[in-house]
């Protein structure tokens, strides 16, 4: 069923209408993303990264250019494409199978097949033994597992992650972040990850997508031509992602290294990573 | 501790005679009291009435009011036609409708029914109102990424994540109806109930009649709260936190 499709935007644009105001939030954005491509996006906060993927997974229409799946343009939502949110949103009043069963509500299989697949995927994110806990039992990186089985459990042909991990403390998120290319490999399907972490977007993507904001724009493709398991260590992935860092923020690499707090992150809302800890 | 303090202090001024007042009865003969009440049978004629009374409007009003509420929150055709008329009318003190009431039903369980249905029914509609209103943006998404129908949409996000208000206003609507019960046995005084019960001991200086009723009504409103709190928590279970804690 799965068919890991081609996804072709070109000249997008999308804008918003604030008080008779036009807001621009994207413009002109033209990207190729291949069957089976891990594609990682980055950008400070404002540059309409996730409205970008919003309009992907069509809770977003009313835009400029075209967003082709396989040739055939994306309206409105549908089941052969999955998202996992910045938070679990999961239902509490559903335990972890029934909230992953959901996924499958309106697939056209039988019951049998979709008690099967609900199993497959809790095993896949590591659960087992979790079938019928309720979220306000499970720990936030848990309930982001739950999340993911959820927006698989379909077998869509492209999963869409609008910063998935943000909300976790480091060392959790540096395990999902391993558990998500496992699950990648093994289930061979797009990812497009929307991330403000340019650790993570090299760790994962085949390709760096940089963002720059008002109105969100492509500034750079990077390609990250590294072999997996990535080394975050390593002199080549410490290489791009000074690279990364240099488009990011406009300055000469040297300036970046020397604070070793994410710059990109100070100018935004967000807290600091290193707070985000107590979350 | 209070309760027991209070008692103490009762029991002593009666057995010392701090006290002359008629006012004053010793518990002794509320015991008393209570025991002929429960023998003879009395106690349960009035209460029998009174807590039929109370389940019969409490259904009509809090069903009545599931519907208005939910129809409320879920058209906005419905909210803006009828909304403005049901925000004004609430806000009308419920006793004052007790002379429209008797007016239209008379002085007997109709009328009795009719005030008390309209006790819990606020409550019902408000708060199913405003649980329909707060289901999170977020949740309404994944319903759409999922494709669900409307019908699937209102089964399995809207109802759910409205319950806990639901259940707040049913709550609410239980405690109102026990209250609004009493109300109309002084209000529309006639037939039979623990309210009548407690105008009779009045009527004759029966102290130890009053008090009796006064711990009954207590105990019966009590009652009803612990039960509504443990078919919530049942039924809530995935909050994770238990609302039934005495």
């Amino acid at each position: 069923m799965a068919h890991a499709g081609t996804l072709t935007i070109s000249n997008l644009s999308k804008q918003y209408e604030v008080k008779g105001e036009v807001l621009p939030v994207l413009k002109d954005i033209t990207l190729t993303i291949n069957p089976g491509e891990f594609v990682s996006i980055v950008g400070s906060s404002g540059c309409g990264k996730s409205t970008l993927l919003r309009l992907l997974i069509g809770l977003e229409e009313d835009y400029q250019g075209e967003i082709l799946l396989d040739g055939g343009r994306i309206v409105g939502t549908s089941l052969e494409r999955g998202i996992v949110f910045q938070e679990h949103r999961l239902f509490p009043w559903l335990s972890v199978e029934k909230n992953i069963g959901l996924g499958l509500l309106n697939a056209k299989v039988p019951e049998e097949e979709k008690r099967r697949s609900i199993q497959e995927h809790i095993e896949l994110v590591g659960l087992s033994g979790f079938e019928t806990a309720y979220p306000y039992q499970l720990s936030g990186g848990m309930a982001q597992r739950v999340a993911i089985a959820r927006a698989l459990v379909n077998r869509p042909e492209i999963l869409l992650l609008d910063e998935p991990f943000g909300a976790l403390d480091a060392l959790t998120r540096a395990h999902l972040q391993q558990e998500l290319h496992r699950i990648w490999q093994q289930e061979s399907i797009t990812m497009i990850l929307v991330t403000h972490d340019v650790e993570e977007a090299i760790y994962l993507g085949d390709k760096v997508v940089v963002m720059e904001p008002r109105p969100g724009r492509v500034r750079r493709i990077v390609p990250v031509a590294l072999a997996h398991p990535r080394d975050r260590a390593a002199y080549e992935f410490v290489r791009i992602k000074e690279d990364v860092m240099r488009e990011f923020i406009g300055q000469p690499a040297e300036e970046v290294i020397e604070p070793p707090l994410r710059a990109h992150d100070a100018p935004s809302d967000r807290l600091p990573s290193t707070f985000r800890f107590a979350v | 501790m209070l309760p027991l303090g209070l008692f103490v202090l009762w029991w002593m001024a009666s057995k010392y005679g701090w006290s002359q007042s008629p006012l004053l009865v010793p518990p002794g003969k509320v015991w008393a009291t209570a025991v002929e009440q429960t023998t003879s049978g009395q106690l349960w004629i009035g209460l029998r009435s009174s807590l039929w009374r109370d389940l019969a409007g409490f259904t009509i009003g809090a069903s009545a009011g599931l519907l208005f509420g939910a129809a409320m929150g879920l058209s906005r055709l419905f909210e803006n036609t009828i909304g403005p008329s049901f925000h004004t009318l609430k806000q009308i003190s419920l006793f004052a409708w007790i002379p429209l009431i008797s007016v239209w039903f008379g002085l007997g369980d109709t009328a009795k029914v009719a005030f008390l249905s309209l006790a819990a029914f606020f409550p019902v509609v408000l708060n199913t109102f405003e649980g329909i209103r707060s289901v999170p943006r977020e949740s309404i998404e994944v319903a759409r990424v999922f494709k669900f129908s409307r019908w699937q949409l209102l089964t399995k996000v809207v109802f759910p994540s409205a319950l806990p208000s639901i259940f707040t206003g049913i709550h609410l609507g239980l405690v109102y109806a026990w209250l609004a019960t009493l109300g109309a046995e002084y209000l529309l005084v006639s037939g039979k109930g623990i309210g009548n019960t407690m105008i009779d001991g009045r009527e004759h200086f029966w102290m130890d009649l009053v008090l009796f009723g006064v711990i009954v009504v207590g105990l019966v409103g009590f009652s009803l709260t612990w039960i509504a709190g443990h078919v919530e928590a049942r039924l809530l279970r995935w909050r994770g936190t238990s609302v039934a804690q005495f």
